[in-house]
């Protein structure tokens, strides 16, 4: 399915995504890498901060329900339907989150905001894995 | 009041995920398919939020301390090692499968679609697991910092 090239408005959705960065750091001092602050909610919570967590997830929930209200129609996504595919996809990208120390805003904004090596390294590679599973999947197996 | 800040905090960065796109998971497939319908909107995704950051992280990082708490918790881990390589490794694969990643698959959970109510729940099982493999395989008495284990 295509999807049109959006330079203004994903320019500007990153940018938001960065004042949230900046915002967790100046009042928190932690990343705002989602696969950690998920990570807080489950046990033993080592983590720290389960409220903090809690409200940024609940403010993330939130987002659609004031996009729609703003913009007068709700947000419009294409998600497979293919229940094994999402959960084996779910595991993958939860488990690789967890053993890799972050996911794409982790590692992918605010590691390489912070010119962290390993987070150069880890983005450097999940592109490369997601570029060669989307080529296996739609050109090689899907056609 | 933290509550509120974080309340916002996630507000915006979903917004943000909303208004560039990427909570769209086709969109995300089709960055990821250069051979195909390729879509480059994810990379000023990452233009934009990087520059954000790396130039908001200047002047925060230069107080004594965050504005709510007692410390910044910034990752300190500097090599790489297997668990980086291959955790990244299979995240990619799995970003590749859905087109989801965790802030889009849960910014998402309140659009309704099928597919989301599966992949949350798995990943948290991911992240389950993934936590007491590496907590099985410390070596004994070895605490790791929770903000340099998750970022």
């Amino acid at each position: 399915m295509v999807t049109e090239f959006t330079p203004i408005a994903s320019m500007l959705g990153g940018i938001l995504v960065g004042i949230s960065a900046v915002m967790l750091m100046a009042f928190n001092g932690r990343i705002a890498g989602i696969s950690g602050i998920v990570g807080r909610l489950l046990p033993p919570y080592a983590g720290g901060d389960v409220g903090g967590a809690a409200s940024f997830i609940l403010g993330l929930l939130a987002a659609p329900l004031v996009y729609a209200a703003a913009t007068g129609a709700p947000f419009a996504q294409n998600v497979s339907g293919n229940a094994a595919l999402m959960a084996g996809a779910g595991v993958l990208v939860g488990f690789g989150a967890g053993l890799g120390g972050g996911c794409t805003s982790g590692h992918g904004v605010c590691g390489i905001a912070r010119l962290s090596p390993r987070s150069l390294v880890a983005t450097a590679i999940f592109m490369a894995t997601g570029f060669a599973t989307v080529f296996v999947m739609r050109h090689v197996v899907g056609g | 009041m933290r509550a509120a800040v974080n309340f916002i905090a996630g507000l915006i960065f979903g917004l943000g995920l909303l208004i560039s796109g990427m909570a769209n998971p086709a969109k995300v497939q089709n960055f990821l398919d250069l051979a195909g319908t390729f879509d480059p909107s994810l990379i000023l995704v990452m233009f934009g939020a990087v520059v954000v950051t790396l130039i908001g992280y200047r002047f925060v990082l230069r107080r004594p301390r965050p504005l709510l708490a007692e410390r910044f918790l910034v990752p300190t881990l500097k090599d790489f090692d297997g668990r980086l390589v291959i955790g990244a490794g299979l995240f990619g694969i799995g970003w590749g499968l859905s087109g989801f990643c965790p802030g889009p698959a849960i910014t998402s959970l309140l659009l309704l679609a099928k597919g989301t109510f599966i992949f949350v729940p798995a990943m948290l099982v991911g992240i389950g697991l993934a936590r007491i493999l590496t907590q099985a395989s410390l070596p004994a008495g070895r605490v790791i910092p929770a903000a340099s284990s998750e970022d």
